[in-house]
């Protein structure tokens, strides 16, 4: 395989069911060891979109490679280098999970050693209870494991964490870190925005089957040009208004501290004795800390909120995620 | 066809651990032949059955064909139809486990338990009544495989235009306990009015019967052409339909 092949391609991706449109015209390249990600609400295409790639539905229109096969002709080579985890599945109710692993690891010719995966999925003492005796996020988490079990090139993960607790999500997000940087590229769809964001290298928003933005997470919120919100309250309270930064003219009106100076500040905004700070920079809540205090400013309740994914989701649709669990049939 | 053989053990073991099935299978057809042989004995009763041979002689053979009509009718529409609805069809396709390899090794597993729950049947008869064959093992076994592959040709049709497990019971229910009376499998046809034993010759499970007690009973396998040929029909029409209509979604 040449350095400059990527791992996935799709190429004006369509799928329809009856009158209803699932993917309407996709096409987007995933590079090899990078994690993706296919965000969007429920309905907006991600699993359908997922499932060609996997060869597990056949595509209306468009070209997919995956590792420069077909998924559709070449099945059975890709499932050997490929693992998938679905996002609705099941295992046969008395099957042990010791016994999941070792008949799932013989279906390929070649398969990892399964222990430390158990291990490291917190599952190391589950190895002998029933597929049904386990949790929905333990049996989340052994789905995990069979799409890692033959050391796949590209693991595909459909709803990842959903059904976890934080706890659970966070180890996976660890673990999906630790293979990618054993080189193998990870594809995941989700509809939680904060994973994504905090996951992936990459991320694809899908809204009714098309991609409405591509590119890192950083990029995508640095887009919206929403910068740092640094949110205080002042003790005494403020004088109530709307104040312009960005030159010594305007200052602040609350004991005089000298915020409307620093570099960085677009917008200072107060509301009782609370105060709310817009700009960005990256030393812009350091600076607006150091101001408050030289000039004796009292203080409490700081915090900074960055603009996210959510509200990329918002600006490109006028929708929260949440808002629509699924584009209106008929 | 990677780990064919793991698979197969696990499917084995996966059916020993559904008290239900194991019960039906392999259980239910021995307790039968206790039951009747204990209030008939197996004394020779030539004028009832035409030659040398008692009830149990005769039971063995026809329930041998309830064992085959229980996996094939019950056991393989249900779990066929439970695996896909749950999504563990779709758990093994996403692996490189070929279709055909599923298959088969379900298909073995299936024999095999039919196998064992005869094997047991004839345990019985040998050791609580004196159980008397004048055929060969040999044809008998061959008999067994056509008629079961015959009969899981059509539980796997059965699965696969059943929309869910439950109508995959209900189906098989309604399929299963008629043929099981009128077909001579569960009581001699001899026991029921001469009306109802003509509507034997319409349901498959009776050339089952006709075949593995004719060989019991030392008939050639000239002597049974019309249930071999019925039986090879229906394995040809059911591998053929099933394999076209056959669902893993």
């Amino acid at each position: 395989m040449s350095d400059d092949m990527k791992a996935i391609t799709v190429d004006g991706l369509r799928k329809r069911y009856g009158d209803v449109t699932a993917v309407d015209g996709v096409s987007f390249q995933v590079e090899n060891g990078e994690i993706f990600g296919m965000v969007g609400p429920n309905g907006s295409g991600k699993t359908t979109t997922i499932e060609c790639i996997e060869g597990l539905r056949d595509p209306d229109e468009g070209q997919i490679g995956v590792l420069g096969l077909d998924p559709w002709l070449d099945v059975y080579e890709l499932r050997e280098r490929t693992g998938i985890q679905l996002q609705s599945a099941n295992l046969p109710r008395r099957m042990r999970v010791e016994e999941a692993m070792d008949v799932f690891s013989s279906f390929y010719r070649t398969s990892r050693d399964w222990q430390p995966l158990l291990e490291g999925l917190g599952l190391g003492d589950k190895r002998k209870t029933y597929f049904s005796q386990l949790s929905g996020g333990q049996q989340q988490r052994l789905f995990v494991a069979l799409a890692l079990i033959n050391q796949p090139e590209i693991v595909f993960l459909d709803e990842l964490t959903t059904g976890l607790d934080p706890r659970a999500r966070h180890g996976i997000w660890d673990l999906m870190r630790e293979i990618r940087e054993q080189g193998t590229t990870v594809f995941l769809t989700s509809h939680f925005m904060d994973e994504a964001e905090q996951l992936c290298d990459r991320v694809a928003i899908l809204d009714y089957g098309r991609i409405i933005a591509l590119d890192t997470p950083e990029r995508l919120v640095n887009q919206l040009g929403m910068g740092t919100r640094i949110v205080f309250q002042v003790n005494g309270g403020t004088q109530t208004g709307q104040i312009r930064g960005g030159n010594g003219s305007h200052e602040a009106a609350f004991d005089g501290a000298q915020i409307g100076v620093i570099d960085g500040v677009q917008r200072i905004e107060l509301t009782g004795d609370k105060v709310m700070v817009y700009g960005d920079g990256s030393n812009l809540v350091s600076e607006v800390i150091n101001s408050l205090e030289t000039s004796g400013v009292s203080f409490h309740n700081l915090r900074t909120e960055q603009a996210d994914l959510e509200d990329v989701f918002l600006a490109l649709t006028g929708r929260q995620v949440g808002d629509l669990e699924s584009p209106v049939l008929i | 066809m990677h780990g064919l053989g793991k698979f197969f053990v696990m499917q084995f073991k996966l059916y020993l651990r559904e008290p239900l099935a194991f019960f039906f299978s392999l259980a239910y057809p021995a307790l039968l032949l206790l039951l009747f042989g204990f209030i008939y004995g197996n004394q020779p009763a030539p004028e009832f059955w035409g030659r040398n041979f008692g009830t149990v002689d005769a039971s063995v053979p026809a329930y041998t064909a309830i064992i085959i009509g229980t996996v094939a009718l019950m056991g393989i529409p249900i779990d066929t139809a439970t695996n896909r609805e749950t999504g563990v069809l779709r758990r093994y396709r996403a692996t490189p486990l070929q279709p055909a390899a599923y298959l088969i090794a379900s298909i073995a597993v299936y024999l095999v338990i039919a196998l064992l729950g005869m094997g047991l049947l004839v345990l019985t008869g040998k050791l609580v009544f004196g159980l008397r064959m004048e055929g060969s093992w040999f044809s008998i076994l061959v008999a067994f495989i056509l008629s079961a592959f015959s009969f899981y040709s059509v539980g796997y049709l059965i699965a696969s235009v059943v929309p869910t497990s439950r109508i995959a019971q209900a189906v098989g229910m309604v399929i299963f306990f008629p043929m099981m009376f009128l077909s001579g499998a569960g009581l001699p046809l001899q026991l029921l009015p001469e009306g109802l034993q003509k509507v034997s010759d319409f349901l498959p499970m009776s050339y089952v019967v006709r075949l593995i007690q004719g060989l019991w009973f030392g008939d050639s396998w000239v002597d049974l052409w019309v249930p071999v040929l019925v039986l090879v029909a229906m394995l040809a029409l059911g591998t053929l339909l099933s394999s076209r209509m056959f669902r893993w979604d």
